[in-house]
This record gives structure tokens, C-alpha cells and sequence, in this order.
């Protein structure tokens, strides 16, 4: 029964933060660009709804538990999407317009989003954000009265919704609409989705746009409603960041088994924590075993060679017009 | 209908066209540039947000870096341990295999060599024979970690930047193992090991100053002059070319794979053997991917890499200084300084490799004959 009641719903809460970063990584991926700077990425994110949840609970500094909802987490998801949009944007110009190597550019981002919060972070006013974290935490009243089946279901923060949603919509979007064939046209081969007559920059930034702003939602649910509004550094969420990248390989590029795949994740990722009566060696053991999987399922899919579970081809390459 | 509409489109403002005409010198410049607004941007930050004076930011810069005997050493060193990772990149990246894992290649061969130290000392056995044993296997174990990522790519085209990545972690995750099977006491940091240290040459980083030229000597006669360079290029231009000339390429990607992973492994056996004595999972110190953009800004010639590594070592140890001494406890403003200059290296790049062409002024376009559809400009009559 601990199983359902407390190791379930808290997977569900860690696996958001997967889920947010490796949806946001698919989208991206779909239009070729492997962005290795999703840590980066996420870590802007933090920082943005960091700022705006400061911003907004100044204004409630006599009695912080009563400010609103709604305006809260509006408020911190449109400053946590404006700083991840500033992150994409660098990312995008550069790999996009100036064709820039992807690798190197999103290493690069890693170590400047790390460097941008780790920075600022310690400038801004955090004394209020337990309290905003309680706020956005706020669950439905009954959900603890339905016992595991609310726990899980109904027991999390307004965010693990809006990531579920967000990985639906993706993968409706991407398989059922012409916007996303296109997309997925370009991350296959650009030079034929271009000779379509589909405006391969204005796709290529679209995606990596609205790629960074779900990613970054990973970074601000982490601080905000997992961790409960402490802060250490950005290695903490950078980890994370890494792990999604792991997470779209093993998902092969659905969004929808995001869903899924992000709490086998998180599973993997408390699961040594629980377990009673297990050595301190095999706790190390088992935190291995997401990425021995991720290999595996990287590998397992490129034998096997079926098209839909393969990497974008033209991933990781640029794209100039007058190249052949 | 249809050709009107194509002549109210206007050419576009401008476009982007390869060039290869820039000299060298420019080009340098250019990029030397991209470094200096790096550190200028940072001087801003701190001005504004410490009131720092840039001339100090300047002066702490090189204090850090060649402040004592030891700084300097010590910045020697790490340019050294930078280079060498470069050089291990440096095949790979030719023969364009996205080797992202020399971080989790450095940490296997460190590890072996720190579990040969710690259980072939606990057991006394003769320093001499521990450095015998464990030379060979740490830089075998680098070359393993690099093969496998390159076996499945060479047999089923893995994604190779990927699968490396991934090895990172499992890297890190056996160090972890290891230092909780090894350290019994809370601290979970492993004592300094006194068995089976690697020769001491003078003092502590000239070994790996002697390893780092030595290297470089030979990954460049291999590179230009050994069959095996030239082969490992063809590949990286284009495999089909590769296979009609009756290059094996399968061979030739585990083969480099094995060089450049096992060189990797030597990295970990020098931080392990002989500057550390302990590890940890950030022993590699992130090296594998600061050693990706020093082999990319040096355009993957070894000699331009040890100015490229240098200026990356300078940066970061420089701006650790200036961290200490404005207060400021993280990484932080080392981060983000190496980050805006890479940024602004990778976006001088664009501008050293394409021309933007803006578009001609209006009169200058004739349209003769509405069937016609190429306009003329004047330079063409």
C-alpha cells in the first residue's frame, strides 16, 4: 500500500520535472536541433518565475498565505516562459540564422544558464517563496479524503496538470496536424520541406521557441512546487535537465509516452530511497539504472530500424539553402 | 496573373553566401574580439552590481592566472589536461562522430586507476607494479567506454552524440558506486591515496606538461602525415566517398574511437595517478565538454589548440579569482564569462565562414519582358 499512497504520488510530482524538459526537447528535436542546452534552458526558467513570484509576493509581504492563486501561478509561468524565451531566442539565432554547431551551442547555454542563475538567484528576495510554493501547491480539498486513488489522481499542484496537458497536446499536435507533419517534415529533411514551400526558419523557430518555454517550466516547477521554494544551485536542476535529454531517447520521440516514461523515471529515481533494508552500494546501483535503459532503448530502437521510433534525421545539422 | 504576382515579391533584403576568401588574420581578429566583449560584458555586470572597477576585474584576471609561481603553474597544468582532451576529440570530431563522453571516458580510466591505488595498496602490494598494472588498464578502459558507442554506431547507426552522453552518467554513477563500497566513514569523499602515486616530475605538474607535448607531437604527424588521419578525414566528408575509394569505415570508427577514448583514459590516469590521489564523480571537471568548443574554436588543429585551451583555462581560472575577490561564493560569474564568450566566438564564426549580401537598390533592377523572368542588373551588362 506505501507503494500507491507515497511512492506513486511523489514519483508523479518528481516525474514533472522530466516530463516538462523532455517534452520541450521533442519539439525542438522534431525540427533537427539537439539541444544539449535544455539544462540551461531550464535553470532560465527557474530563474524567470523565481523573479516573478518575488515580484508578485512583495505585494502580500503582511500576510503572504493569502495571496491569490491564480494570479501567482500566472504571473510566475509568463516570467518562467519570458526568461526561457530569452534563453531560446540566443539558442535559436545562433543555430538557426547564424547555423551555428548545435553541440557546441547548447553546451554553451549549459554553462551560461547555470552561471545567470546561480547569479541572480542570490540577489532576488526569497523569504516569501515557501510560502508561494504552499499557494501553487494547493491541491483540490477532497483529494486527500479519497485515500491512494485521490493521492494520486487528485492530489498534486496546479503544474503536474499542466504538464500532462502540455505532453497531450504536443502529441496531438505533432501527429494529427499539418503544423506538426510540417515540423516533422523539416527535422527529416529540411531541404525537401523547404522545396514544399514550408518556411523552414520561421518552423525552426517556432519550435525551438515554444520548445524552451515548456522546458522551462520544468526548471520553476522543481524550485516552486518540488522542492518547496528552497534553493541551492543550478546543479540540482541541471541534473534534472540531463535526464531529460535521456528521457526523449527512451520515450523515442512521443510526447504521449512522456507521460509514462517520466514517472518509470521518477520511479527509478526515489524508488532506492523506500526500498528498506538495501546497502548504500545498491542505492548507487539503482540511480544508474535510468540511463543503462535510456542506452539500451537507444540501442534496441536503431537495430530494430523501424521509422517512427528513429531520431530525426537531419538532427544535429544545420541547415543552409545552398548547401547540397 | 502569376507573373505579376512574382514580380511584386521583392528579393529579399539580404541573403547569406559561403565565403572562403577571408584571411587568417582577419579571421583571428574577429575571434579575438568575440573573447575581449566577453570580458567586457562582465566588467559591465560587475560594475553595476558590485561597483567594481574593470581595471581591477583586468588585474584580478591575470593575478588568478599568473599571480605566484603556484598559479602559474597550476595554469600550465590545466591548459595541459585541456589540451590532451582536446586531442582525444580531435579524430573523432574529424571524422564527424559527435563524441560528447570524453567527460565519462577521463572518469572510467580515473577510476580504474584510483581502484588499482586503493585495493592493490590496501593489499601491499609494490608501488612499481601497481603503476605497471594500472598505466594499461585505466587507458584500456577509456578505449572500452569510447568502443561500444562506436561499435553500435559503426553496425546500426546509433546515435552517437546520444549514446555518449548517456555514458557520462553511467560513468559518474559507477564512481558513485565505488565511493560508497570504498569509503566507510560519513564523508563520502575518499582519503588521498598514498600507493601507487605516478612518478613525480620535479613537482606535481610537469608530468602531465610532458604528456600533454608529447601527445600533441603525435596526434599531429597522425593526423596529417599516417594513412590512418588521412582515412578518418575522407570518412568525416562524406562516407560514400569513403567507401568507393575502399575505405573500410567500420574499422576506421572503432578504430579512432579506441585513440581517442584511450587517450582520454591517460587524462583520467594522470588526474587519478598524478594530481588528485582521490576521486569523485566531478573529478573530470567537466573537461570532455569544455575540450568540445576548445577543438571546435581551434577549427580541430592541434597547434591552434593550444592557444584555444589556454585562453579557456585563462578565462575560467581568471575569473575564479575575480569571484574571490568581490565576494561572490559560486561559480557563477566564471560561468556566465565563459558562456558570453563562446557565444560570441560561435557567433563570429558566422561571420568568418558566410557573407550577408544585402539586396541591390531598387532602380538598378530592369524588368524587360514580363515573360522574362531573370532580372538584370547593371554590373551584369
Amino acid at each position: 500500500m506505501i507503494f500507491f499512497n507515497t511512492i506513486l504520488p511523489s514519483a508523479i510530482s518528481i516525474a514533472t520535472i522530466f516530463l516538462f524538459g523532455c517534452v520541450g526537447e521533442i519539439i525542438m528535436e522534431k525540427s533537427g536541433h539537439l539541444n544539449l542546452g535544455i539544462p540551461g534552458v531550464m535553470c532560465f526558467g527557474t530563474l524567470g518565475g523565481c523573479v516573478g513570484v518575488s515580484i508578485f509576493m512583495s505585494s502580500y509581504s503582511s500576510d503572504p498565505l493569502s495571496a491569490p492563486w491564480f494570479g501567482l501561478v500566472l504571473i510566475s509561468l509568463l516570467f518562467s516562459a519570458l526568461f526561457s524565451l530569452i534563453a531560446g531566442l540566443i539558442y535559436a539565432f545562433l543555430t538557426v540564422t547564424l547555423k551555428c554547431n548545435q553541440n557546441v551551442t547548447g553546451l554553451a547555454l549549459t554553462t551560461f544558464g547555470g552561471g545567470v542563475v546561480d547569479l541572480f538567484m542570490s540577489t532576488i528576495d526569497k523569504s516569501y517563496f515557501s510560502y508561494a510554493s504552499k499557494i501553487i501547491r494547493y491541491h483540490l480539498p477532497f483529494a486527500d479524503s479519497l485515500g491512494a486513488f485521490g493521492k494520486i489522481f487528485f492530489g498534486h499542484g496546479i503544474l503536474v496538470y499542466l504538464g500532462i496537458v502540455i505532453a497531450l497536446i504536443t502529441a496531438f499536435i505533432l501527429k494529427k496536424t499539418r503544423v506538426g507533419l510540417s515540423l516533422r517534415s523539416i527535422g527529416e529533411n529540411p531541404a525537401t520541406a523547404d522545396a514544399q514551400g514550408i518556411n523552414v526558419t520561421k518552423y525552426k523557430y517556432g519550435a525551438i521557441l515554444i520548445g524552451s518555454i515548456i522546458a522551462g517550466f520544468g526548471g520553476l516547477f522543481y524550485v516552486m512546487d518540488y522542492v518547496g521554494g528552497s534553493w541551492e544551485n543550478s546543479g540540482t536542476i541541471q541534473a534534472f535537465g540531463w535526464l531529460a535529454l535521456a528521457l526523449v531517447i527512451f520515450t523515442v520521440w512521443r510526447p504521449s509516452l512522456a507521460i509514462i516514461g517520466s514517472i518509470i523515471f521518477g520511479l527509478f529515481f526515489i524508488l532506492p530511497s523506500y526500498v528498506s533494508g538495501i546497502s548504500f552500494v545498491t542505492m548507487k546501483v539503482l540511480k544508474i539504472l535510468p540511463y543503462v535503459i535510456t542506452v539500451i532503448v537507444l540501442i534496441i530502437t536503431s537495430i530494430v530500424g523501424k521509422k517512427g521510433v528513429q531520431p530525426p534525421s537531419s538532427l544535429g545539422q544545420s541547415y543552409f539553402r545552398e548547401e547540397r | 496573373m502569376m507573373t505579376n504576382k512574382l514580380f511584386k515579391n521583392k528579393e529579399p533584403l539580404f541573403h547569406v553566401v559561403k565565403r572562403t576568401d577571408i584571411p587568417s588574420w582577419k579571421a583571428w581578429l574577429f575571434r579575438g574580439g568575440a573573447i575581449l566583449f566577453g570580458i567586457l560584458i562582465i566588467c559591465l555586470l560587475l560594475l553595476i552590481m558590485k561597483g567594481a572597477n574593470p581595471f581591477v576585474v583586468f588585474g584580478e584576471l591575470f593575478n588568478g592566472c599568473f599571480g605566484s609561481s603556484r598559479r602559474t603553474w597550476l595554469t600550465f597544468r590545466q591548459t595541459a589536461l585541456l589540451l590532451t582532451v582536446g586531442l582525444a576529440l580531435i579524430p573523432a570530431f574529424k571524422m564527424k562522430f559527435w563524441n560528447l563522453g570524453a567527460n565519462g571516458q577521463i572518469l572510467i580510466g580515473a577510476l580504474v586507476s584510483i581502484m588499482c591505488m586503493f585495493y592493490m595498496g590496501k593489499a601491499g602490494v609494490n608501488d612499481a607494479v601497481i603503476i605497471i598494472v594500472m598505466i594499461p588498464l585505466s587507458i584500456l578502459a577509456g578505449a572500452i567506454w569510447a568502443v561500444i558507442p562506436a561499435i553500435f554506431k559503426a553496425y546500426f547507426d546509433t546515435n552517437e552524440s546520444l549514446f555518449t552522453l548517456m555514458m557520462n552518467y553511467i560513468a559518474e554513477g559507477l564512481v558513485a558506486v565505488f565511493l560508497s563500497a570504498a569509503v566507510t566513514s560519513g564523508s563520502g569523499t575518499l582519503d588521498i591515496q598514498q600507493a601507487g602515486n605516478l612518478p613525480r616530475l620535479g613537482n606535481d605538474h610537469l608530468l602531465t606538461i610532458i604528456v600533454s607535448i608529447v601527445l600533441l607531437v603525435v596526434m599531429f604527424i597522425y593526423l596529417k602525415y599516417h594513412k590512418h588521419g588521412y582515412e578518418l578525414e575522407v570518412v568525416g566528408e562524406s562516407q560514400n566517398t569513403a567507401k568507393y575509394v575502399g575505405i573500410n569505415v567500420k574499422k576506421v570508427v572503432i578504430r579512432t574511437l579506441i585513440l581517442s577514448g584511450a587517450i582520454c583514459g591517460l587524462v583520467g590516469l594522470l588526474l587519478a595517478g598524478a594530481i588528485d590521489h582521490t576521486i569523485s564523480t566531478t573529478t573530470a571537471n567537466n573537461m570532455g565538454f569544455t575540450a568540445i568548443m576548445v577543438a571546435w574554436l581551434a577549427k580541430f588543429n592541434p597547434f591552434l589548440m593550444v592557444g584555444t585551451s589556454f585562453i579557456i583555462t585563462f578565462l575560467g581560472r581568471g575569473m575564479s579569482q575575480v569571484q574571490t575577490r568581490f565576494d561572490i561564493t559560486n561559480d557563477s560569474i566564471s560561468d556566465i564569462a565563459i558562456g558570453l564568450v563562446y557565444f560570441a566566438i560561435i557567433a563570429v564564426e558566422f561571420f568568418v565562414s558566410y557573407k550577408v549580401v544585402f539586396r541591390k537598390k531598387a532602380p538598378h533592377i530592369e524588368v524587360k519582358e514580363q515573360n522574362n523572368l531573370v532580372t538584370e542588373t547593371k554590373e551584369d551588362k
